[in-house]
C-alpha cells in the first residue's frame, strides 16, 4: 500500500505541470456494453491525471444519473432522440462502436458453420422456428446435419445495451418482429429463458442441447463460443471477426442528431449485420465546469491514445473524422460564455 | 389436538395391556415409526452438510487458484492488467462494520421494546409486525428508497448511503432474535432481580441482556451475514469505486458488487476475480461465524 | 389485529413483571429509548411504503387496477402489469417453504434429540453458516453446480417420465433449460434452509428437560417425545421460524436473478422460467428511465410485494390464533 502510494506520488510528480497538477477524479455510470474499454482507457489516462471510476450499472441508470446530475457523466447503449437530450440539456456524443453475435450449442455442427439469416433468427425468437431440422433452416445449411432438436432460445434476463442491439437488428431485419416485439433493453420475449449477463446466457447455451443466444463478441472470442454465419444485407454470408465488423462502421452516418449513427444491417460486402455504436451523455449546463472538462480529456485522450487498447478489446475504435466532430461538439457547452472545450 | 399429552397414543387405558398381541404389534408400530423418522431426519442433516460443503468445494475450486498476494494488495484493473481486490475488501468491512454499529443498537431497543415493555399493546403488535415486513423487504428496494432519500438530495453516491442502507436491513434482524430470545428467558429470573429492588433497565441491561447475549449474538451474526453479502442495495447508494477510496463522502467499493460485475463480464482474469472474491467473502463470513462462536464458547 | 403475540400456553412469558416502585428516570429514559427505537422501525417502513406507493402511483393510474392482474410485460409498448410476478413470487415461496421445512425439520430433530454429543456442536455450526453463506453465492453456485445438473440429468429425466402422465405432466413439461421457477424455488430452499433449522433447534432446546424426560420414563419414542411434547411446546416459535425463512424466500432477490430466467409468462411447467417481483426489479432497474412508466410500475410491484408480505403475515397470525385456540 505504501508503495503503492509512492509509486503514485512520483507518478503525479513526473506528469505534473503547473495548469494541470491535480488529478482530476470523474465518475461516470452506466452502459454495461463499453464496460471492459473504459476501464481500460481510466487505467491508461491515470498518466494523463485523470482518474476515471466508471459503473456499469445500465444504460437506463446512467442516464437517470446524469438527469440527476450524481455523476460527471452518464453512458448509454442506446442512444436519447433529440427531443430527450433537449429536456435534460445533455450532450451526446459516441466513444466506440461493438459488435453482438450469436452463438448456439448443436451436436454436430461446429463453428461459423451454421449459416442464419435475420429473418430466421427473428422467427427462432418469436417462436415461429422450433426445431433445428426445420426446412427454412435446412434451406441455408445444404451441407450440414441438422438434428431433429427442439431449438431452446436464450436472451439476457437483466436489461442491457446487448439486448438493445440484438433486437434492433431484428426489428430492422423483420417486419414482423417489429411490429410485434419491437427493440428494446428489454422486450417481451415469445419464447425461450432469460440468463443473467454474458456468462449467464453463454452458460445456459452451454448446458442446453439445442441452445442458441446471442453475446458481446469479445466474450464469444474469449470463451470460443460456437458462434454462426449471417446472411448481410448485400446477401453475403458473413463470420464474426474484426475485419467484418469493421466493414460495417466504415459505412456509418454519423451526421444525424445527437450524433446516434444506425450501424445495424449495414450495406457492404463483408460488413457484420449486428454492430452499434455507444454513446455518452454530458451536461450541457454543467454544475461543476471543472469535472466537465476533465471528461472531455479523458475522451479526448481516450480517441488519441485508446484506438489499440479498444481494439485488442475487439472494440471498434471511431474514424478520426468522427473523433474531431465530436471535439467541436464539445465545444457547444458553454461555461461563464466561453466554450468548455479546448480545455485552456 | 390438546396440548396435554398423552405419551402413548391410543393406549392410555390399562385394561387393553391386557392384550399382549395388541400391546406387542402397537410397541412395534411405534418403533418402526420412530426408526423411519430418524432415518429420515439423519438424511435430512446429510442433505444440509452436502449443501455447504458443494458450495464450499465449488469456491474453493474456482476461486483458490486466483488467490494470490496480489489481490490482497492491488485495487480493482482492468482486464489483463493483473489487478487485486483490495479496495472491495476494505469497502466492504468497512461499510458492513459501520451498518451493523449504526444498525444493532437500534435493533436492540426494538427487540427489548417489544418483549419486556410493549405487552400486548395495540403499538408493540404494530411494531413486531411492520419489523417481520422489514424482514421480508427487498433488498433492492430498501436500496431503491436510500437512493431517493440520501443519494438524489445530496447530489451522490456515497459509502454513507451503503451503510443507511445495510443498517435497515440490519434492524429487523436483530430485533426478531432480541425478541425471541428474551422472551424465552424465564420470567422467575426477571421477578428475582425486580425483588432485589432493582430498576427495570438495569434489570434488562444487566440480567436479560446478559442472559441472552449468545441468542443476540446468534442474531447479529446472522445479520452481518447477510449484509455481507448484499448486493443489491448497495447498486444504488455506495454504487461501487474502482479506485483507492476511505472517504465515506464519496462512492465507495464493495466485494458483493465488484463479484456482481465482473462474474457477468467476458474476461478471465476478472471471472477468477470473481470466483476468488466469492471464496474470500465466505470464508470472511464463515471465519467471523465461527470465531464467534468460541469466543462465545470459552465465555461460558 | 389479535392479541397473538403473547403465549397463553406455559411458554415464555404471560405478563412481564413491572416495578412499581424505583421507576427513576434511569428507566424513564430507558424505555424512552426503547420507544422511540419501536417508533423509528414504524416511521422506516412507513417511509419506505409511502415512497413506493408515491413512486408506483402513475403506473396505477395508467393501468388501473387491472394492474395486479395483468400479465402483460412489454416495455416496447409500454404496457406493464403485475400478474407474472406476483405468480411468481408466491410459487417460488411456498415451493421453496415445502421443500425447505420437512428437511429442516429433520435437521433440528437429529440435533436436538439424536446426534451424539460431540456431534450437535459441530454440526449444528455448519447448518448455520449455510445461513451465512451471502446470497450472490447462492446465485453463481446455483447457477453453475445446480443449474447444470438440472438441465442435463434431473429435468429430462422427469419430463420422460412424469411430464408424460396426463394432468400433473403438464407441471413438468418443456425444453430443459435448467433454470426457471422449479430451481429457484430449490435455491431458495437451500436459502432458507438454515434459518427455519436453527430457529427449530433453538426452539426445541429450550423445551425444559423435565418434560421430556418423564415422556420418555413413560416409555416414549423420540419420535413421540418430539410429536407429543416438544411440538406442542414450541410451535409458535415453530412458525416464528418458518416466518423468518418464509420472508426471506419472498424478498430475496440476487440468488433468484442467476436462475429465475426471467419471462414474463406465465408457464403451467415448473420448469419454465418465471419472475419474481424481486427479480424483475433487480433486472430491469438498471434500465428504467426517470419518469418513466417502466420505473413506475416496477416500484408499483415493489409496493404490492410489501402488500404481499403484510398479507402473508397477517394470514399466518391469524392460523397462528387459531391453532392456539384449537
Amino acid at each position: 500500500m505504501i508503495t503503492r502510494r509512492i509509486a503514485l506520488a512520483g507518478l503525479v510528480a513526473l506528469a505534473a505541470t503547473p495548469a494541470l497538477a491535480q488529478t482530476a477524479q470523474i465518475t461516470g455510470a452506466g452502459a454495461s456494453f463499453p464496460n471492459p474499454v473504459y476501464q481500460r482507457w481510466g487505467e491508461g489516462a491515470k498518466a494523463a491525471n485523470i482518474q476515471l471510476n466508471y459503473q456499469s450499472v445500465g444504460s437506463g441508470a446512467g442516464v437517470n444519473q446524469i438527469r440527476n446530475r450524481t455523476v460527471d457523466f452518464g453512458a448509454t447503449d442506446a442512444p436519447l432522440t433529440q427531443q430527450q437530450l433537449t429536456e435534460g440539456n445533455l450532450l451526446q456524443f459516441p466513444t466506440v462502436m461493438g459488435a453482438v453475435v450469436p452463438i448456439v450449442n448443436i451436436p454436430g455442427v461446429a463453428a461459423d458453420q451454421l449459416r442464419l439469416t435475420g429473418e430466421v433468427l427473428a422467427d427462432i425468437y418469436a417462436g415461429k422456428i422450433t426445431k433445428w431440422n426445420d426446412p427454412r433452416i435446412v434451406e441455408l445449411n445444404s451441407g450440414v446435419t441438422l438434428p431433429n432438436l427442439a431449438i431452446a432460445p436464450v436472451y439476457r434476463a437483466d436489461a442491457s445495451g446487448t439486448s438493445f442491439v440484438f433486437t434492433s437488428y431484428l426489428a430492422a431485419v423483420s417486419e414482423s418482429w417489429k411490429s410485434s416485439v419491437g427493440a428494446g433493453t428489454s422486450v417481451k420475449w415469445a419464447t425461450g429463458a432469460g440468463a443473467r449477463g454474458n456468462e449467464g446466457v453463454a452458460g445456459t447455451v452451454r448446458n442446453t442441447r439445442g441452445g442458441i443466444g446471442y453475446v458481446e463478441n469479445a466474450y464469444a472470442t474469449q470463451n470460443r463460443l460456437a458462434t454462426v454465419q449471417l446472411r448481410n444485407k448485400a446477401g453475403q454470408y458473413v463470420k464474426p471477426t474484426m475485419e467484418t465488423f469493421a466493414a460495417a462502421a466504415s459505412n456509418a452516418n454519423w451526421n444525424v442528431p445527437g450524433m446516434a449513427a444506425s450501424i445495424i444491417d449495414q450495406q457492404g460486402a463483408n460488413s457484420w449485420p449486428i454492430v452499434s455504436p455507444t454513446f455518452i451523455l454530458l451536461p450541457t449546463n454543467p454544475t461543476d465546469a471543472a469535472k466537465t472538462r476533465a471528461v472531455m480529456r479523458f475522451f479526448d485522450w481516450a480517441y488519441t491514445n485508446g484506438a489499440a487498447t479498444a481494439r485488442e478489446l475487439e472494440y471498434i475504435p471511431l474514424p478520426e473524422t468522427v473523433q474531431n466532430a465530436v471535439r467541436s461538439a464539445w465545444g457547444q457547452i458553454r461555461v461563464d460564455g466561453q466554450p468548455a472545450w479546448p480545455a485552456r | 389436538m390438546s396440548a396435554t399429552t398423552s405419551p402413548m397414543p391410543n393406549s392410555s387405558v390399562p385394561g387393553r395391556a391386557k392384550d399382549r398381541a395388541t400391546s406387542e404389534a402397537l410397541g412395534r408400530r411405534r418403533a418402526r415409526a420412530d426408526a423411519i423418522v430418524r432415518v429420515l431426519c439423519t438424511a435430512a442433516t446429510i442433505l444440509g452438510l452436502l449443501f455447504l460443503a458443494s458450495i464450499l468445494l465449488t469456491l474453493i475450486i474456482r476461486g483458490a487458484g486466483g488467490i494470490s498476494l496480489s489481490v490482497f494488495t492491488n485495487v480493482t484493473r482492468p482486464p489483463g492488467s493483473h489487478g487485486g481486490l483490495l479496495n472491495p475488501i476494505i469497502g466492504s468491512i468497512i461499510q458492513v462494520f459501520l451498518a451493523t454499529i449504526v444498525g444493532t443498537p437500534i435493533g436492540m431497543l426494538v427487540g427489548t421494546y417489544l418483549a419486556e415493555y410493549a405487552g400486548e399493546s395495540r403499538f408493540g403488535q404494530v411494531v413486531r409486525f411492520v419489523s417481520d415486513v422489514l424482514l421480508s423487504a427487498p433488498s433492492i428496494l430498501i436500496g431503491l428508497f436510500v437512493y431517493q432519500i440520501l443519494v438524489l438530495p445530496f447530489g451522490g453516491f456515497s459509502g454513507w448511503a451503503g451503510i443507511v442502507a445495510l443498517a435497515i436491513i440490519v434492524i429487523p434482524v436483530v430485533v426478531r432474535t432480541t425478541e425471541d430470545m428474551l422472551r424465552l428467558l424465564p420470567n422467575t429470573l426477571r421477578e428475582a432481580v425486580i425483588g432485589l429492588g432493582a430498576p427495570k433497565w438495569k434489570m434488562i441491561v444487566l440480567v436479560c441482556w446478559r442472559a441472552a447475549v449468545s441468542g443476540i449474538i446468534t442474531g447479529v451474526l446472522l445479520a452481518v451475514a447477510r449484509v455481507a453479502g448484499e448486493t443489491a442495495p448497495l447498486l444504488f447508494t455506495s454504487l461501487g469505486n474502482l479506485n483507492w477510496s476511505l472517504n465515506l463522502s464519496q462512492p465507495m467499493s464493495s466485494l458483493p458488487i465488484t463479484i456482481y460485475s465482473y462474474a457477468g463480464s467476458p474476461y478471465e482474469d476478472w471471472i477468477t476475480l470473481a470466483w476468488t472474491g466469492a471464496l474470500i467473502i465466505t470464508l470472511g463470513v464463515l471465519g467471523l461465524n465461527i470465531a464467534a462462536r468460541s469466543v462465545l464458547r470459552a465465555r461460558r | 389485529m389479535a392479541q397473538v403475540a403473547v403465549p397463553e400456553t406455559l411458554e415464555a412469558a404471560p405478563a412481564r413483571p413491572t416495578t412499581r416502585k424505583g421507576s427513576g428516570t434511569g428507566d424513564t429514559i430507558f424505555a424512552f429509548l426503547c420507544r422511540a427505537a419501536a417508533a423509528l422501525v414504524l416511521v422506516l417502513l412507513g417511509a419506505i411504503i409511502v415512497e413506493l406507493f408515491l413512486g408506483g402511483l402513475p403506473a396505477f393510474k395508467a393501468f388501473g387496477a387491472a394492474f395486479v392482474t395483468s400479465t402483460e410485460w412489454d416495455p416496447v409498448q409500454e404496457i406493464y402489469g403485475a400478474g407474472v410476478p406476483i405468480y411468481g413470487t408466491i410459487l417460488t415461496a411456498i415451493l421453496a417453504l415445502l421443500l425447505a421445512v420437512p428437511v429442516a425439520f429433520g435437521i433440528a430433530f437429529f440435533l436436538t434429540e439424536m446426534a451424539p454429543d460431540w456431534m450437535r456442536g459441530p454440526v449444528g455450526t455448519a447448518i448455520e453458516l449455510l445461513a451465512a453463506v451471502p446470497s450472490i453465492i447462492f446465485g453463481m453456485w446455483g447457477f453453475f453446480v445446480i443449474v447444470p445438473v438440472m438441465a442435463g440429468t434431473i429435468q429430462p429425466a422427469i419430463i420422460d417420465t412424469i411430464g408424460e402422465l396426463p394432468l400433473i405432466g403438464s407441471l413438468f413439461q418443456g425444453p430443459p433449460f435448467g433454470t426457471g421457477l422449479f430451481t429457484a424455488a430449490l435455491i431458495l430452499a437451500i436459502m432458507v434452509l438454515p434459518f427455519i433449522a436453527a430457529t427449530m433447534r433453538d426452539v426445541f432446546l429450550q423445551v425444559p428437560g423435565v418434560y421430556k424426560e418423564s415422556a420418555y420414563g413413560l416409555g416414549s419414542t423420540r419420535w413421540e417425545v418430539m410429536r407429543k411434547v416438544v411440538l406442542p411446546y414450541t410451535r409458535i416459535s415453530v412458525v416464528g421460524g418458518i416466518m423468518l425463512g418464509l420472508g426471506r424466500a419472498l424478498g430475496e432477490t440476487m440468488a433468484v436473478t442467476f436462475v429465475i430466467g426471467n419471462a414474463n409468462r406465465i408457464t403451467p411447467s415448473l420448469f419454465g422460467p418465471g419472475n419474481t417481483i424481486a427479480s424483475i426489479v433487480a433486472l430491469e432497474f438498471g434500465e428504467s428511465g426517470a419518469g418513466s412508466l417502466k420505473l413506475s410500475s416496477l416500484l408499483a410491484l415493489g409496493f404490492l410485494l410489501f402488500v404481499i408480505s403484510f398479507a402473508v403475515l397477517a394470514l399466518s397470525r391469524w392460523l397462528l390464533r387459531s391453532r392456539l385456540k384449537g
